[in-house]
């Protein structure tokens, strides 16, 4: 058996034409692509010749000297080479026993084979039964039971038998935490930029991360803003306890403390993630020790212009349910931020970034705001630096 | 003087790889010393015999200029060849000269389970400045195949190798020259760095996304549908060649690897993917590889103009390489890179190195919706996005079809137009009670056909012969034929944002003391469906599996690694005759590592230590 095997494989090694004939075009597709490749390029020639390794080969074979081409009609060559593409067919039409003979061995046709023996009749997809689909697919029903009594329970300790429960102890601890047990750190300044308006230049932060694993998280946020020459207008921390509640989304809840522009605290309750299209959402609500009941929502989405150059809009609103004269804030809509930031990643934690960004304070915010001597509606020209690790 | 150190290591490099054979005394490296010049050598040497000796050591490595981190096992990246004969025992001694726990799992090979190198299931692991025995018994097989650490993330950083078991009778694949391809990669990154990035930078190493400058062949409304999903069409591979430099046999694809020859001569080529994170497209232009091996195991031959080879499959192919030099490409799945390796017939010679290919997109198949981009189908389109549209003869048609013609399911034109609005990738309904819906699984596939006919992720449609699986026929026939008493299925879970992995919906941390169990001797059929975008290479330890891929029963090709495609699903019959522990996991490294292992158990595991236990020395 082993020198007609050997043979065989000589013969297939032949790179006869005849071999070809059956599948030049093997895919015999639709819409068939030029070959993406073939056009060789100039050879990237190393450049010092010594550049090179030529290891020994691993075995000389015994002097099997390679055959004089065998008649391209032997059977035995159309048993050795693979069967002929299949995408060349027309399955329209196709005749799937007759397949069946191409490309199985005689004798052992007609056993279990997954795909061909297939009553089209049979495969009524109406009701999407994907269990039904599996066993239509198989020659014969396989049950899908439980292991049997004989497959043994409890953990898996058959290394104990040999090394002993003690020392596989901390090694099996290690792979459990290792594979999927791991806590991450991140922080990321989303926005650290220097403000441009009229009048007063300022600053603006807007910091956060975690540490935890995939599911459970502690979330910290902390954002706020200014003038050089005066005292922060906003500053603010939050610690946040995150739950993964779905795919994309992130349950938050935690406190947050305000040091501008009053020492404040708030219980907050939110959901981080991201949206259909790709929206980065941040929605929180808030309610202060003084009673006050806010909600901040942000929305960030990354277009990218090149594989580095990213252009991300950014909107946000704040609302208010009650009037907080003291902080400036009306009932209602209180602020609107629109911004668009074009960022180059020179890595991708490490993004400069121009932009410019419109808020605007509405209804009674507006009105304290006058009242301040302020203009309700601000451009900030901003420049800055997004960056995580 | 980077230069002048340079040339000393690649002239050392040199001489040791030509005197392979004659190496007996015992080299610096294995009494303890530092390694060579501070820099590990590039491509590795041959250890046979009845007793190895392999010292794991850490240290700097160097790749075309980029110095990165290493573990280099005997002073090498990769490590030594380790040659066996089938029919012969060997007694493998590895000491660890780490400073943290280390391992080497025999990657394809029959073993006891208790040498089979996985820390926490089969052993406690190699502790530093320990030296463990495998005391492995007569090998009863014969093949290519690859050990590497299983560790930690310690194989991205070099720790693997080559095997190669010569057989006891006459070899039936006979060739002049028998050489091994080890695909790699080389990083200037820690391996947890790249874990962190994973984990908190979606899509950190792509640099091939969707832009507003691209020229991919999407249109407006695709590129909407995919942002609809959340999802990138060009995630293929979650680490690129934007850090990877893609090594063949430790070299990068400028420090010229070849292989000589002499015209006329048969070549036999051992391709092993012994790398982390990627899969392989390998071709030799201008030549036909014939497929002779896979996974160590000979199959009918079967001629092809390329191949898509699985992180950690091994094929082997025999080569009649013409003219002065032919080059072989190995370009990463997303061929964001290529390792190069040449035939040639004398010492320099070279042949053109192709351009990488333009990247593929992930198609309707690869969501899970096989056969349902054509035919029937169109009238979707417009259909206020309700599935009612559907034809749903069509869509059975697609599914018996498109196990047999990958190129109808995968057709070139990604997403045909489509108006996916309102169908639901995440049906949940439609999975077995046994997958945990949770946070970690982002997407069910709706239709997870047989994808075993698929030649891989950017191969459908080639003018060129693909080989797939379902070219894969075993050249001897297998000696179990039972058929299998019991069915089950896994599903293949994750989450791409978040890079959650795992079986079941459930990563390993949580069903650590929850294995799958098998009775001994048990013949079960798994499928693995897979109900993700990323092509999984999923590896049982210490059994092969026959894949259900339309061949006779008989002759159904025996794999310890099979690729589940995007979407798809791939069926294999088990004899679970090897009692004790094996990992079953995926083996795409940081996938891994996320959490998609399992542990299987085969009942029948000696409750007594083992005759010749081996394991710690002094």
């Amino acid at each position: 058996m082993k020198p007609l095997l050997a043979l065989l494989l000589l013969g297939a090694a032949t790179p006869a034409i005849a071999q070809h004939t059956g599948h030049t075009m093997p895919m015999g597709m639709p819409m068939p692509k030029p070959t993406p490749t073939p056009t060789p390029k100039a050879s990237p020639k190393p450049a010092a010749p010594t550049k090179k390794a030529t290891p020994a080969p691993a075995r000389k074979a015994a002097p099997a000297k390679k055959p004089v081409t065998r008649p391209q009609t032997d059977p035995a060559d159309s048993r050795a080479s693979p069967p002929p593409a299949e995408g060349a067919m027309d399955h329209s039409t196709m005749d799937h026993g007759a397949m069946d003979q191409g490309q199985l061995d005689q004798g052992t046709a007609g056993s279990a084979d997954p795909s061909m023996p297939e009553d089209h009749a049979r495969m009524d997809m109406g009701a999407m039964d994907h269990s039904q689909m599996d066993m239509g697919a198989m020659a014969m029903p396989i049950p899908a039971t439980a292991p049997p009594a004989a497959a043994g329970s409890g953990p898996p300790r058959a290394a104990d038998a040999i090394w002993g429960a003690e020392a596989m102890r901390a090694s099996r601890e290690a792979l459990r935490d290792e594979q999927g047990g791991q806590k991450f750190l991140w922080f990321m300044a989303d926005r650290a930029e220097y403000q441009m308006r009229e009048g007063k230049n300022g600053y603006l932060w807007d910091v956060q991360g975690y540490y935890g694993g995939d599911i459970d998280k502690f979330w910290f946020k902390s954002e706020g803003e200014g003038s050089f020459d005066q005292k922060a207008e906003s500053a603010e921390v939050q610690a946040l306890y995150s739950r993964a509640i779905s795919p994309w989304f992130n349950l938050q809840a935690g406190v947050r403390q305000d040091f501008a522009p009053r020492d404040r605290t708030y219980a907050v309750v939110g959901v981080q993630g991201l949206a259909p299209y790709l929206f980065d959402i941040d929605a929180a609500a808030f309610l202060s020790d003084e009673g006050d009941l806010t909600a901040r929502f942000e929305g960030e989405l990354d277009q990218r212009i090149t594989q580095r150059l990213i252009l991300q809009p950014r909107a946000e609103v704040n609302l208010a349910a009650q009037d907080i004269p003291e902080l400036g804030i009306g009932a209602g809509l209180d602020t609107l931020e629109l911004g668009v930031r074009l960022r180059y990643e020179v890595a991708r934690e490490f993004a400069p970034y121009v932009g410019v960004e419109q808020s605007w304070k509405i209804g009674k915010s507006a009105d304290y705001a006058r009242l301040r001597g302020e203009d309700p509606g601000v451009t900030n020209y901003v420049v800055g630096i997004r960056l995580w690790f | 003087m980077p230069a002048l150190d340079r040339r000393r290591f690649l002239h050392a490099s040199a001489t040791s790889l030509a005197t392979i054979g004659v190496m007996s005394s015992v080299p610096a490296w294995a009494r303890g010393a530092s390694l060579t010049g501070g820099l590990m050598q590039q491509g590795f040497d041959e250890v046979s015999g009845a007793t190895i000796d392999l010292t794991i050591g850490a240290g700097p490595r160097s790749v075309q200029g980029r110095r990165g981190p290493g573990i280099a096992v005997n002073g090498s990246v990769p490590g030594p060849l380790v040659r066996l004969t089938e029919g012969s025992p060997v007694r493998i001694n590895v000491t660890n000269t780490l400073d943290a726990d280390s391992s080497i799992h025999w990657h394809g090979l029959l073993v006891p389970f208790q040498f089979d190198g996985v820390p926490g299931v089969s052993f406690p692991g190699i502790k530093p400045g320990q030296t463990f025995t495998y005391a492995l018994p007569p090998i009863r097989q014969a093949g290519t195949y690859w050990w590497h650490s299983h560790s930690d993330l310690q194989e991205q950083a070099g720790h693997y190798g080559p095997i190669v078991i010569d057989p006891a009778a006459p070899d039936p694949v006979q060739a002049d020259r028998d050489y091994v391809l080890l695909l790699s990669e080389f990083t200037s990154l820690m391996p947890h760095a790249i874990m962190d990035k994973l984990k908190k930078g979606e899509g950190y190493f792509n640099y091939q996304k969707t832009t507003w400058t691209d020229d991919y062949p999407l249109s407006g409304a695709d590129r909407r549908m995919w942002a609809k999903m959340r999802m990138m069409p060009t995630d293929i591979l979650d680490v690129t060649g934007s850090t990877y430099t893609y090594l063949a046999n430790g070299f990068g694809p400028k420090e010229g690897m070849e292989f000589l020859f002499n015209p006329g001569e048969r070549i036999r080529i051992r391709v092993i993917n012994g790398s982390s994170m990627s899969f392989f497209n390998v071709r030799i232009p201008g030549a036909t590889m014939h497929i002779v091996a896979a996974d160590g195991q000979n199959v009918r031959p079967v001629p092809v103009e390329e191949f898509q080879i699985g992180t950690a499959e091994t094929y082997d192919f025999i080569v009649e390489p013409t003219g002065e030099a032919m080059t072989i490409v190995a370009e990463s799945m997303d061929r964001s890179g290529m390792a190069v390796a040449t035939l040639a017939s004398r010492p320099g010679a070279r042949a053109p190195v192709p351009a990488l290919r333009d990247p593929p997109l992930l198609t309707m198949a690869d969501m899970g919706m096989s056969g349902m981009g054509h035919g029937g189908m169109a009238g979707m389109q417009g259909g206020g996005g309700a599935m009612a549209g559907m034809d749903h003869s069509a869509m059975g048609h697609g599914n018996t079809d498109s196990a047999t013609i990958p190129a109808m399911t995968t057709a070139s034109e990604p997403m045909g137009g489509m108006d996916m609005g309102g169908m639901n990738m995440r049906d949940t309904s439609m999975l077995p009670p046994d997958v945990k819906v949770g946070p970690g699984l982002d997407m069910v596939a709706m239709n997870p056909v047989d994808r075993m006919g698929d030649p891989g992720i950017g191969l459908a449609g080639l003018p060129h012969k693909v080989l797939t699986y379902k070219d894969l026929v075993a050249l001897e026939p297998n000696d179990d034929l039972r058929t299998p008493s019991r069915q089950m299925e896994i599903h293949l879970t994750g989450n791409m944002e978040r890079f959650m992995w795992s079986f079941d919906g459930k990563k390993f941390s949580a069903v650590s003391d929850d294995p799958i169990r098998f009775a001994n001797n048990e013949r079960v059929r798994v499928k693995l469906v897979n109900d993700t975008m990323m092509a999984h290479p999923i590896h049982l330890h210490g059994h092969f599996f026959e894949l259900v891929n339309g061949s006779p029963a008989d002759r159904q090709p025996q794999k310890h690694t099979v690729i589940v495609q995007p979407g798809g699903s791939a069926m294999f019959d088990l004899t679970a005759d090897e009692p004790g522990d094996w990992a079953f996991h995926c083996h795409l490294l940081y996938h891994m590592h996320a959490g998609m292992f399992q542990i299987v158990t085969v009942a029948g595991a000696p409750d007594t230590p083992h005759d010749e236990r081996g394991g710690e020395s002094e």
